[in-house]
């Protein structure tokens, strides 16, 4: 790469471009890449245990995987997917390469903190690897007490280890961006003129500094409790394993807007960008964000209707669990809006984030079934379950990262990306996604159980055509996979704004220079000026 | 102001000392939030546990020694004292009252560590430490194993803290003896010394939740 960035004028990329260098780099921009990296191979094995999944799942009997292998393969699946490709994603890789530069800021406030995280995490992930290629773990990604403190004699030590160690790489990126976002941004740059994206990361980050050390102790009580006897969840003690479900969810539902905020946060800024206009209620975009990050955390008992928790708190649990849906609503609607009369412009960027708002959506709704105690009830632990989250997760969450990576890509690397196939790429994940998981709310609703390795027979039509789907969500990944590699060698130079969008980062150069601002910008409009824009361009 | 960059504590990505400042205070503090987060779950679980098996955990608390649990505490209290003193006397620009003061915050530091150290060994002979060589003379025995459970994990992380604590202080010592520390320079003592209180204030609550829950029924 360095023979072709020597063309372009000194960017982060050439400056110095030797390995050392970018083992010891304290520029965000190289550290997002770190993390693009990193989390890159962790989404790779997420993805072919998902794969081996389905193939297993081909018929009823299991065609692959029995027993305690099915159950290893499914806990991979879930841990790499979420500790450490879909939680760090957006934020780690996008947050950490943009943040700065949206804000008009040289780096990050913690520059060496920011470095320390990503080997904190590699360190986690090394372990977790370790665990899962010396026997592997069968806990699911849940890590439930009793099964895990003391019945399992799979690696649960390790694994947890691991996913421990990660969260202090999640604490620290979170603790840098929300000082960051108080007191790194250029003159000028008010709160109510702060990018969604970075209203999105802030709410994130809290997320991140409050719930993160709760799932860190739990862990280290699980590890303690295998390790030493130190048994706080120990039944044979009187210890009480609900507790360790209410510690768990406490962080791991609001984490599931750590994974979905972000994404919101890029759907906001592409839908503004290729519909020409403001975003639609501004203030009550960002706002739900914070009121998605607060409300997340009041609603974790809903993981647990069927715990033996209190037929009270689980009445208060579904209650609260409704009200996330306004503020989730509210971007929904005022994104919709901000198409409504806008010029719209198809770029692939903007179909990821249409998909977004489509399958967010049911996503969303089904989660609505989930938080009525009488349905939860029928439908806990079915693949109506496993399809609603995945909605969320890989509809919501991914499609937004792949959004975002396309939207950015320019400014990150210089290059553009062939259009064409990025499209192509984009309706065959969005249509590979469906045929994976509708079927999967119908096999839920009738009653198939999750974490199983076999099935009635009569569930099978719908097993297969959920594995098709993902063979072609398999290629949808590929593709992209493909053309952007490409795009670092064959692609056309980007210029410092390819999609004539708004905002301080596409003022700087692409790829930027290790300071990113020649001189630091001063901010005189409000976010998403595109109207102001086009009439000064006319 | 450009006269600001000829300071030599300015790292290049801020664009004055002041904002370096404000950025490490708050970044302190959000770390600080994030420890109460985490000593929080233990609070909590104990919390759910005091007052389920409340008789067993007060049998458990009458066999800690209360003599050397508030000697601790004063221990502790008295370091407190000295951190802040070691804080104004950076603000002020006394290096050697600094670097006296740190030196004392350091020694009672180890002090309380010490003294926590010879605790752990009474419970040990005592066989008192959670595992199957547990031998407590009660009836609801397991319930008392649960309790320290919770005293070993919570002291356990607590001294663990204490133990950060001191290696700050020595990395301080250092630097104030190399005078780095001056009246425009001196956060890195204040900062350290709001981690340092947060641990005090840990034990201020570790120590009536352990030892004292018991001693009035």
């Amino acid at each position: 790469m360095s023979t072709l960035a020597t063309a372009r004028p000194a960017n982060y990329l050439s400056v110095d471009p030797g390995v050392m260098s970018w083992l010891l780099t304290k520029d965000h921009k190289r550290i997002g890449i770190l993390y693009l990296v990193s989390i890159s191979v962790f989404f790779l094995v997420g993805a072919v245990s998902a794969a081996v999944i389905r193939l297993s799942l081909f018929t009823p009997e299991g065609a692959l995987l029995h027993g305690q292998a099915y159950n290893k393969m499914f806990s991979l699946h879930g841990i790499s997917m979420i500790f450490f490709f879909l939680i760090p994603s957006i934020p780690a890789v996008l947050g950490n390469f943009l943040l700065p530069l949206m804000i008009g800021a040289r780096d990050v406030a913690f520059p060496r903190l920011n470095l320390l995280s990503w080997y904190i995490f590699v360190l986690g992930g090394a372990s977790t690897l370790i665990a899962a290629t010396t026997g592997g773990v069968d806990t699911g990604w849940t890590f439930y007490t009793p099964f895990s403190s003391i019945y399992s004699n799979t690696n649960v030590t390790l694994t947890a280890v691991g996913v421990f160690i990660t969260g202090f790489s999640s604490i620290l990126t979170g603790l840098n961006f929300l000082v960051t976002i108080h007191k790194m941004r250029a003159p000028g740059l008010s709160w109510s003129r702060l990018p969604l994206f970075v209203w999105a990361h802030y709410a994130t980050s809290l997320i991140m500094i409050l719930g993160t050390p709760v799932v860190a102790i739990t862990l280290l009580m699980v590890g303690l409790e295998r390790g030493l006897g130190i048994g706080l969840f120990d039944p044979a003690l009187g210890g009480d394993p609900i507790l360790f479900q209410h510690l768990f969810w406490f962080y791991s539902h609001p984490a599931v807007y750590i994974m979905i905020l972000p994404s919101m946060g890029v759907v906001s800024e592409v839908i503004a960008c290729f519909s020409r206009k403001r975003i639609f209620g501004y203030e009550f975009v960002a706002g739900s964000s914070l009121a998605i990050a607060v409300i997340g955390f009041f609603v974790w008992g809903h993981h647990m209707f069927v715990s033996g928790q209190s037929v009270y708190a689980g009445l208060v649990f579904s209650l609260l669990s409704f009200l996330v849906a306004i503020p989730s609503g509210v971007k929904v609607f005022n994104w919709t809006a901000t198409l409504y009369k806008g010029s719209v412009a198809y770029h692939a960027p903007m179909l990821y984030a249409l998909g977004f708002i489509g399958l967010f959506t049911i996503g969303g709704l089904t989660g609505l079934f989930l938080a009525t105690l009488g349905t939860d009830v029928h439908l806990t632990d079915t693949y109506f379950v496993v399809a609603h989250f995945h909605y969320i997760m890989v509809g919501g969450a991914i499609t937004g990262f792949m959004g975002g990576l396309h939207f950015w890509w320019p400014k990150i690397t210089g290059w553009l990306y062939p259009e064409g196939w990025s499209r192509a790429a984009a309706l065959l994940l969005f249509v590979g996604f469906n045929l994976t998981f509708f079927p999967q709310f119908i096999l839920g609703y009738n009653g198939m159980l999750r974490r199983t390795y076999t099935y009635p027979p009569e569930f099978q039509v719908l097993n297969v055509m959920s594995t098709a789907g993902a063979s072609i969500l398999a290629v949808g990944y590929l593709i992209p996979v493909i053309y952007l590699l490409w795009s670092l060698r064959y692609g056309q130079a980007a210029g410092p704004n390819p999609w004539g969008a708004t905002g301080l980062e596409w003022t700087a150069p692409s790829p930027p220079p290790p300071g990113n601002f020649e001189k630091i910008p001063v901010v005189t409009e409000e976010a998403y000026a595109y109207s102001t824009m086009e009439t000064r361009r006319a | 102001m450009p006269e600001t960059h000829s300071e030599p504590h300015l790292q290049h990505h801020f664009v004055a000392l002041e904002q370096q400042q404000e950025a490490s205070t708050l970044g302190m503090w959000a770390f600080l939030i994030t420890e109460i987060m985490f000593f929080g779950g233990l609070f909590t679980l104990f919390t759910a546990y005091v007052s389920a098996y409340s008789e067993a955990f007060a049998e458990g608390s009458r066999h800690l020694d209360l003599v050397l649990g508030a000697v601790n505490t004063v221990v502790l209290i008295g370091s407190s004292f000295t951190m802040a003193m070691a804080v104004r006397s950076a603000q002020l620009g006394k290096r050697k009252a600094l670097l006296g003061f740190l030196a004392l915050t350091t020694l009672l530091g180890c002090a309380f560590l010490g003294i926590k150290g010879i605790e752990y060994a009474h419970k040990f002979k005592q066989r008192l430490l959670p595992g199957p060589a547990f031998r407590v003379d009660s009836p609801a025995s397991q319930h008392v194993q649960l309790f320290f459970s919770f005293y070993f994990a919570m002291t356990g992380l607590h001294a663990l803290h204490m133990v950060v604590g001191v290696g700050l202080m020595t990395w301080l010592l250092f630097h104030g003896w190399r005078g780095r520390f001056t009246p425009t320079y001196f956060w890195p003592v204040e900062l350290s010394g709001l981690y340092w209180h947060f641990v005090d204030i840990v034990w201020i609550f570790l120590f009536p939740v352990l030892y004292l829950v018991a001693r009035h029924s």
